[in-house]
């Protein structure tokens, strides 16, 4: 397919599209699929440190395929060797991951730039009208290939077997396909890229639910929902054990369906407008609407919205997970050293438990750097400056994310620990008390979460154009010092640099003010120093 | 008269780059001040720094009598602006950015809602539409609905006309003229010189983060000169006159620009030849504007 032999059609420089695709990705497409990559090939790695022997996988496998908490989270489990338990334990979200990558990537390139009006000046150009979204589609193809092949070499060296290797890598990269072929549907359907992507990632938790009730609900129940899901394709094909190749067959047709529809519509819509009518709105602003926190959280509640529902599902499942933990770590003593590193020391259930609130402060870090970063999004974007030419000051306009940060942030935390609550405590009858005590033990973690987005505002007050990359290297090394501190032995200064390492070990630890209430009052001390201080540095620094 | 907004050996450099070096503005209170260059000159910067979004490097700048850098939150209630590249939030509506930023300027109750939907109607906005489905006019009305529907005793517009279509261009010169009926003070912003012509009581024009001219038009045009076209009874020879330049003679047909004092010289010597046909014309906006950017037309003793 030479670019001359396309000139004049509705795929005139395809190629050429395809190419700047590439270069404006050059940085964003390696790091997805290195990601992914390098997040199951460490993580089968450690699976067979932790689970060494046949027998140790096969008790893993008798206790842990039959908790339905995490068959819930994470499929079923089809086998007891270390590929199988692999690919039960990462097949279903590596396929998340690949598919969130494939619909940043489509919509990125189709929709996004349609909005911005980067595709209109591309457009006159002597380029076709299928163009961009053949070039996105070719983009996301390439990119699942490539993960594909690096996928399948990198678990053959480590020594799993080739064909089930093969099935492993394909199930993943096919569920990414379908994904892109779905993404590329819903940037036609939908009037902005915002929407797009909701519709795409919408899609994407649907198929999760599916697969998740399906795999739950056990033999004679509704188990055939699994098959109505994307996600649940790449645990039927079954790696490792039966490897059912006829299995991709579904990925695939959903794929080449999706794309015919997109192709379909993108030639019955006009530039910039939806299927999908824009909704209008308000023609006059509420009350609500008429103040800084008013618009901050008006912009910021869909994405908290979202947060709060992944939180919910996520720490259900990883509560409800802790009956009988104790019974699925009992092959491993390195799982249960990891559990009680991160969870502290009073028993194996209250340490999982209290390792899981642990989690739950680090993701709702990550939130709440997000959200004070809406400031840097709102001063880049060009929408501050008209703010900040009316009578609100600088620091009202900052306090007014940072408003919404520190109020999403409880409220994820929140969500986390009466969910967890919920799960443990319905199924070992004691939902009250389990609900109390985890809600204490997820509101703990809030200064240590906030202490995150303070960083993030004091970057954003001093470097502002280093603060998104700064504030995010910070979660990074939170994430890392939790994690993997105390097995990479690092020395107690650096560990004590990060706040989560002073957060006292809930549910568990005993709660008294010196050991509970002291670390959490110097904590918040120190947030409200770093908002502070990054407010005063926003006061003095040029906006633009 | 009181000046509302006075600038003087203004500086700002980025990195490097210098974006104002040694501007001087004086805006009158009640006038409406068209302040012109090209794109680069230092106008956004100018601006900005006036709006406390950026810390001057020297020079003075005082804005309806405070420092805009410390005083801004409270000059902020009397003014109202209009940015030149109109970013909205693409999920909220035209209606809801137009009472919001009406809210949070005022210290007053937002904006009188009849003065609110008169704007709406002669901008002809549908302001139930979200902003990611607005054109870059319709963007730029929000901003002017805004601005406009507001009691500011000062409007400050950053090329607000950019992206409006002829008719809605005229809405908003007539709008203009309103406000100033209204006593109030506006800097416009532009490139645009027939728009600057049209509505500006007073011109500064900036070149390289300097202020290259200011006056009235009228001032800007009695310093200048005047194009003389002529067709002639006969032939004439006017190269001995000083104050005529450019002078081209094809026959009996005359084209020259003539100095403002020169200019009762150079008839005289015309009616002398005899006259068929005259035109005299002040210099255009745009002529004078020209006349600081292209570098062949300013040779020694071309600025008066």
């Amino acid at each position: 397919m030479t670019s001359a032999a396309l000139a004049g059609t509705p795929l005139a420089n395809t190629g050429a599209l395809a190419r700047l695709a590439f270069r404006r990705d050059k940085i964003m497409l390696p790091a997805w699929v290195y990601v992914i990559t390098a997040a199951i090939a460490s993580n089968s790695y450690s699976l067979n440190k932790l689970y060494p022997t046949a027998a140790a996988r096969a008790d893993l496998a008798g206790s842990g395929g039959r908790n339905p908490a995490l068959v819930f989270l994470y499929g079923r489990l089809w086998g007891d060797s270390l590929g199988a338990v692999s690919a039960w334990r990462y097949g279903v979200w590596a396929a998340i991951f690949a598919a969130l990558m494939s619909v940043f990537l489509v919509i990125r390139h189709t929709r996004a730039d349609e909005e911005a009006g980067r595709l209109e000046l591309v457009g006159s150009a002597a380029v076709g009208r299928l163009a961009a979204l053949t070039a996105a589609l070719l983009v996301a193809l390439a990119a699942n290939v490539l993960l594909a092949v690096l996928l399948a070499v990198v678990l053959v060296v480590l020594g799993l077997p080739v064909a089930g290797s093969v099935a492993f890598a394909l199930a993943i990269t096919t569920c990414g396909l379908a994904f892109a072929a779905i993404a590329a549907l819903a940037a036609q359907l939908a009037a902005g890229a915002r929407a797009a992507r909701g519709i795409a990632i919408g899609a994407l938790g649907a198929a999760y639910l599916l697969r998740a009730v399906g795999d739950a609900s056990g033999e004679g129940g509704v188990s055939w929902l699994t098959w109505l899901s994307p996600l649940g394709w790449t645990e039927m094909l079954r790696p490792y054990t039966e490897d059912r190749w006829w299995v991709l067959a579904l990925p695939l047709a959903l794929t080449a369906v999706a794309t015919a529809g997109a192709y379909a519509l993108v030639v019955l819509r006009d530039h910039g407008a939806g299927l999908l009518p824009d909704r209008p709105g308000a023609a006059t602003a509420s009350v609500f609407l008429r103040s800084p926190f008013g618009l901050a959280w008006r912009l910021q509640r869909g994405t908290l919205y979202g947060w709060a529902v992944g939180f919910a599902f996520t720490f259900a499942a990883s509560g409800a997970a802790a009956k009988g933990i104790g019974s699925l770590l009992g092959g491993s003593s390195q799982l249960r050293n990891a559990f009680t590193r991160l969870g502290g020391q009073a028993g194996i259930t209250d340490a999982y438990l209290a390792a899981i609130m642990s989690l739950a402060g680090l993701a709702a870090a990550a939130y709440a750097t997000s959200a004070v970063l809406r400031l840097r999004a709102e001063e880049t974007g060009g929408q501050a400056e008209p703010l900040l030419a009316t009578a609100i000051g600088r620091t009202r306009w900052g306090l007014s994310h940072i408003a919404v940060a520190v109020a999403g942030t409880a409220v994820l935390l929140a969500v986390a620990g009466v969910a967890a609550g919920l799960g443990y405590g319905l199924r070992t009858g004691s939902a009250g008390p389990e609900v109390a005590r985890l809600l204490g033990a997820g509101l703990a973690q809030l200064p240590a979460s906030l202490a995150a987005a303070g960083a993030a505002v004091v970057l954003f007050g001093l470097a502002p154009r280093a603060s998104v990359a700064g504030a995010w290297t910070v979660v990074g090394v939170l994430v890392l010092i939790a994690l993997f501190g105390q097995v990479l032995r690092l020395s107690q200064p650096i560990l004590d640099v990060s706040p989560f390492t002073h957060v006292p070990k809930l549910p568990g630890a005993a709660v008294t003010v010196h050991t509970t209430g002291a670390p959490l009052l110097w904590l918040s001390l120190a947030v409200v120093a770093l908002v502070a201080a990054g407010l005063a540095a926003l006061r003095r620094r040029d906006i633009g | 008269m009181t000046n509302a907004i006075e600038v003087r050996a203004l500086r700002k450099t980025f990195g490097r780059t210098t974006a104002l070096d040694g501007l001087d503005l004086a805006v009158r209170s009640g006038e409406v001040h068209a302040f012109l260059g090209p794109n680069g000159a230092g106008k956004t910067t100018t601006i900005r720094i006036l709006l406390g979004l950026l810390r001057k490097d020297g020079g003075e700048a005082s804005l309806l009598g405070g420092d805009p850098w410390r005083d801004a939150t409270t000059l902020h209630t009397r003014l109202a602006y209009v940015p030149g590249d109109v970013t909205l939030w693409p999920g909220l509506t035209g209606g809801e950015i137009i009472d919001l930023l009406g809210s949070l300027r005022g210290s007053r109750s937002g904006l009188d809602p009849k003065r609110r939907q008169d704007l709406i109607e002669r901008f002809a906005l549908d302001p139930a539409k979200k902003a990611r489905a607005y054109s870059k006019g319709n963007r730029q009305k929000v901003a002017l609905i805004a601005a406009l529907a507001s009691d500011a005793e000062l409007l400050i517009l950053d090329e607000p006309t950019a992206g409006l279509d002829p008719l809605m261009e005229a809405v908003f010169r007539e709008c203009v003229n309103d406000e100033r009926h209204d006593g109030r003070t506006v800097l416009l912003s532009s490139h645009i010189l027939a728009e600057a012509e049209a509505l500006a009581d007073r011109v500064t024009i900036i070149r390289d983060g300097r202020a290259a001219e200011t006056g009235t038009l009228a001032e800007m045009r009695h310093l200048t000169r005047t194009t003389v076209d002529a067709e002639l009874a006969g032939p004439v020879v006017l190269d001995g006159l000083p104050g005529v330049h450019a002078a081209e003679v094809r026959g009996t047909h005359l084209r020259c620009e003539v100095d403002h004092a020169a200019l009762n010289d150079v008839l005289r010597r015309l009616t002398a030849t005899g006259v068929v046909a005259l035109t005299c014309r002040p210099p255009t906006l745009e002529e004078l504007f020209l006349r600081h950017y292209s570098a062949e037309r300013t040779g020694p003793g071309a600025t008066p």
